[in-house]
């Protein structure tokens, strides 16, 4: 919840030990081990390039390192993961460090293993339907390669120009098309994943339906906590005939929300339907003249995609209810250049909120849609009792909210107010049915607020798929989880040896 | 375990309505002692207690329709019947939701939907399955390739683990990252980790206009390209399906959506298939009479067959060559074959196995005569097998669910 914009400085929310973590003797080990193991490039201990990679997209938490390997395939990852299991020390995975729940935060006593280097797409198979690719490639780069072949990879977070592919499967990225689209989850079918002791093992394949517990799709979605994905086959999906995008303005997000609930209560599933209220339509409006309509409370992006009869026949219906609900202004994007632009203002509205306010917090909750006009009343109610501004940018179809709770960190107090409105909008959510985090994550940031949603029991039955994937709690430990389930007896490792002896260097090269 | 021991006390003790198993309540050839019919979630946990305080192997059953797929189980001591637990216990049409009990026929759930034009995209391959059912043996017919499969549709599930403790997973919005997936696992599982008792989904809107246009094939290979035609076109169709037989197969593709839409779609493809060398194209607004149901008949092996999408007209050929009728899935590359009883049963399965393993799929016989199981490997070799024991361990350790039904023993 605490993505902050133009924090700088050291926010150590994660007191250390007196004793500098990073030079216990078990790290001391892992770290000469991965030197003599790794190529010299791969293996990073000097502690200015380390604290490069102490934070994530939620930069409000902050941790240097102990070691950092740039690993570039499946044989280095392994490597490094059989050498912490060896010592017993925990292990991070880190994408492009896009995440906004701190799931790539990084531990002071661990090795924070970046799979930005493995980047190759290995193949586009269109005649599979399937990409195969490495962690490290870029969402958007998998579309850019199969669109000569007339597919493309449905999942798109707004980060999609960076984010990466293995960050995607750790936290079941979503994006505006999920609504009909599906997530991370369902575009995922196979993957080549190191388990916590180093094993390389398959998941899924490029068939569907593999036999045997569908443990890749306990992996997706898993935060990093149960091994890492070095290789993913991908579904792709073909392309759509015809694409129409269109902007309805309205006066108040009632109306805005109303038009969403009559467009799917008559059987339409849109592509995108993307809602922004006032406060957000003006940022996006200062950060890149998208020239949303004058004076709209809110607007609504519909996007209508499929075959193009029906796309026309949706789209006259989308009109229709939008019109209906109160829109007084409906523009359709004429060609790709209108169309980008009216995408333009609502993928940057994060950054937008920039603009009017020096600092904020980009919460990610998610209700029943049909709450969708009761808990933005609550939100303005909240944002008005607390004098906290809130832009709200919706996933409206899907009821996923994420409100952007702005304050300025030098005027004291504000922070911490931000931070109350920002929690209490979770307990909103919660109240009215919903889950915490839609595609964010739970990572370090939302841990507090997971057990108002499960029971004990349910939590602890989670935990079970993550003792059987990772009994010694390395792979991101103190993630997800806030109390961490024992394992029981579990068949220990003898440490101390070292790893040259047990696996022998010819065996890694 | 016997009448009046300690054990079937406790289980009786625990649930109303528990009475001695008779033949027919057989699980695969396994006869249980008894058969317990909790009515909630809460009188299930009860029975699954009262079965790990006294080491009871549990096996679950709804409808029953689908007991003989997979292995046959180790030992049976209790059969928990969850068909009295068959309420849709909401549909928030609004949100496009339903949270059905394990129980709940497929059927029944449908109807419940229809009227506020919703329904669950999840075809009733087996007439009479109920959700819990069909989630254990992750069924899925030919909208799959649309709409996915249950793993897809599956947003939310209560289950009560071995121990007797109830747990819960996902919720009630479709969009939801809070916390680990277990629906997934359980998913498929054949009861071998928990007994699910309630499940949430996402719905899908009833479409106006369908329409089913067929077309004959020579073999196999014919039908390949047919397939292919429709798959990777943009008229989105919401399944693809063949028919192979002795003689020749029928290629089916389902259009939905509106009346004028599907109209104009089902031009589309006609055209698409005449250009990929059909015959005769044939519209009409049901299906054929084989649509969404397998190809075996009691007496024969059924067996599933998935393939990479490039590989179905060898698939299809492999199958053809050892006497199999094949139905399926086409566009999503999964198939289901019939082994006639005559067949030479291990060189088939091992065969086929391979056919399908050269395209980057796998062969599971599904089904089959008590003398085929014991004769050939059902599940096939699995990946990751030690992962999946080692979650089979966590959740239990006893070993207590329906053990030896799965992959690797499990």
């Amino acid at each position: 919840m605490t993505t902050t914009h133009g924090v700088s400085g050291d926010v150590e929310n994660i007191a250390e030990p007196v004793e500098d973590p990073a030079d216990g003797v078990a790290v001391r080990q892992v770290r000469a081990a991965l030197q003599e193991l790794l190529p010299v490039a791969a293996v990073i201990t000097d502690r200015a390039r380390l604290r490069t990679y102490e934070c994530d997209g939620l930069a409000h938490y902050r941790v240097t390192p102990a070691v950092v390997v740039l690993a570039e395939d499946t044989g280095q990852v392994a490597t490094t993961v059989r050498v912490c299991a060896e010592y017993g020390v925990p292990f991070v995975a880190r994408g492009s460090g896009t995440g906004l729940s701190g799931g790539a935060l990084p531990r002071a006593d661990g090795v924070l293993v970046v799979t930005s280097r493995m980047r190759a797409i290995r193949e586009i198979a269109a005649a599979d339907q399937r990409a195969v690719v490495e962690p490290g490639v870029i969402n958007l780069d998998v579309t850019r390669a199969a669109t000569a072949d007339g597919y493309y990879y449905a999942p798109d977070p707004s980060s999609q120009q960076i984010c990466s592919i293995g960050g995607n499967v750790a936290e079941n990225s979503g994006g505006a098309h999920c609504l009909k689209y599906g997530f991370t989850a369902n575009h995922v079918v196979g993957a080549e994943f190191v388990t916590p002791d180093g094993t390389v093992v398959e998941l899924g394949g490029r068939a569907p339906d593999s036999p045997g517990y569908d443990l890749l799709g306990a992996v997706v979605g898993s935060e990093g906590t149960l091994g890492i994905a070095t290789v993913l086959t991908l579904r792709l999906t073909r392309t759509p005939e015809a694409v129409r995008t269109v902007l309805a303005a309205f006066d108040s997000t009632d109306d805005a929300g109303a038009a969403t609930s009559a467009i799917i209560g008559a059987g339409i599933v849109p592509a995108a339907i993307e809602l922004m209220d006032a406060l957000a339509i003006e940022a996006a409006e200062a950060a890149v003249h998208c020239r949303y309509p004058e004076g709209a409370g809110a607007v609504l992006v519909v996007e209508v995609d499929g075959p193009a009869p029906e796309v026309e026949r949706e789209l006259a219906q989308v009109e229709e209810h939008c019109r209906a609900c109160g829109a007084f202004e409906f523009r359709v994007a004429a060609d790709d250049e209108e169309r980008a632009l009216i995408w333009r203002g609502r993928k940057s509205a994060f950054a937008a909120v920039g603009r009017i306010s020096p600092d904020y917090i980009v919460q990610d909750g998610v209700i029943p849609r049909t709450a969708l006009p009761q808990v933005l009343r609550s939100i303005t109610a909240l944002s008005e009792s607390s004098g906290v501004r809130v832009a709200n940018v919706f996933h409206a179809g899907d009821g996923n909210l994420h409100p952007l709770v702005l304050f300025d960190e030098s005027e004291p107090g504000q922070s911490e107010a931000a931070e109350q409105v920002s929690g209490k909008i979770l307990d909103l959510c919660i109240e009215a049915g919903g889950s915490i985090t839609g595609e964010h994550g739970v990572g370090m940031d939302k841990m507090a607020y997971l057990p108002r949603m499960f029971s004990d029991t349910d939590l602890d039955t989670m935990q079970m798929v993550r003792c059987a994937f990772d009994p010694r709690q390395l792979s991101n430990p103190g993630k997800i989880f806030p109390t961490p389930r024992l394992c029981g007896e579990v068949p220990g490792r003898h440490k101390g040896e070292h790893p040259l002896a047990r696996h022998g260097v010819a065996e890694i090269f | 375990m016997s009448d009046g021991s300690p054990g079937a006390a406790a289980v009786s003790a625990a649930c109303d309505d528990v009475v001695p198993a008779a033949e027919a309540d057989a699980v695969d050839g396994v006869r249980p002692e008894l058969i317990a019919r909790p009515r909630s979630a809460a009188e299930t946990a009860e029975v699954l207690a009262a079965a790990a305080a006294h080491e009871l192997v549990v096996v679950a059953r709804g409808a029953g329709t689908k007991l003989s797929w997979g292995a046959p189980p180790s030992r049976v001591d209790v059969v928990v019947d969850l068909s009295g637990q068959d309420a849709v216990l909401d549909h928030a049409a609004g949100d496009l939701i339903a949270v059905a009990q394990a129980g709940c026929p497929i059927a029944t759930l449908q109807k419940t939907l229809a009227p506020a034009g919703q329904r669950l995209a999840l075809d009733e391959t087996v007439a009479g399955s109920t959700i819990g059912g069909a989630v254990a043996t992750n069924l899925s017919g030919p909208r799959r390739m649309l709409n996915g499969t249950l793993r897809d549709l599956m947003i939310g599930t209560t289950v009560v683990r071995a121990d007797g403790l109830l747990a819960r997973s996902g919720g009630r919005v479709v969009k939801n990252v809070a916390g680990y997936d277990l629906g997934k696992l359980i998913t498929g599982s054949f009861g071998t980790l928990a007994v699910i008792t309630e499940a949430v989904f996402r719905l899908h809107p009833l479409p106006e206009a369908t329409a089913y246009l067929t077309v004959d094939a020579a073999d196999g290979a014919s039908a390949g390209p047919l397939v292919a035609a429709v798959v990777h076109s943009a008229v989105v169709p919401s399944a693809v399906e063949v028919d192979c037989g002795a003689s020749g197969c029928v290629v089916a593709v389902l259009l939905e959506g509106s009346a004028d839409g599907v109209a104009e779609r089902t031009r589309t493809t006609r055209a698409l298939l005449d250009r990929a060398g059909a015959s005769e194209v044939t519209v009409a607004s049901e299906p054929p009479s084989w649509w969404g149901s397998y190809p075996w008949t009691d007496g024969q092996s059924a067996l599933k067959l998935t393939t990479a999408l490039s590989g179905l007209s060898r698939v299809l050929a492999a199958a053809h060559r050892h006497g199999a009728a094949v139905r399926g899935s086409a566009g999503s590359g999964v198939l289901y074959a019939a082994l006639p009883p005559d067949a030479d049963h291990r060189t088939s399965v091992s065969e086929l196995r391979l056919a399908c393993r050269t395209e980057g799929g796998s062969l599971v016989v599904v089904d089959a005569p008590p003398a085929v199981k014991a004769a050939v490997d059902q599940w096939g070799p699995v990946p990751a097998l030690d992962l999946m024991r080692a979650v089979k361990q966590q959740f239990d350790p006893g070993n207590r669910l329906a053990p030896g039904r799965f992959v690797g023993g499990i």
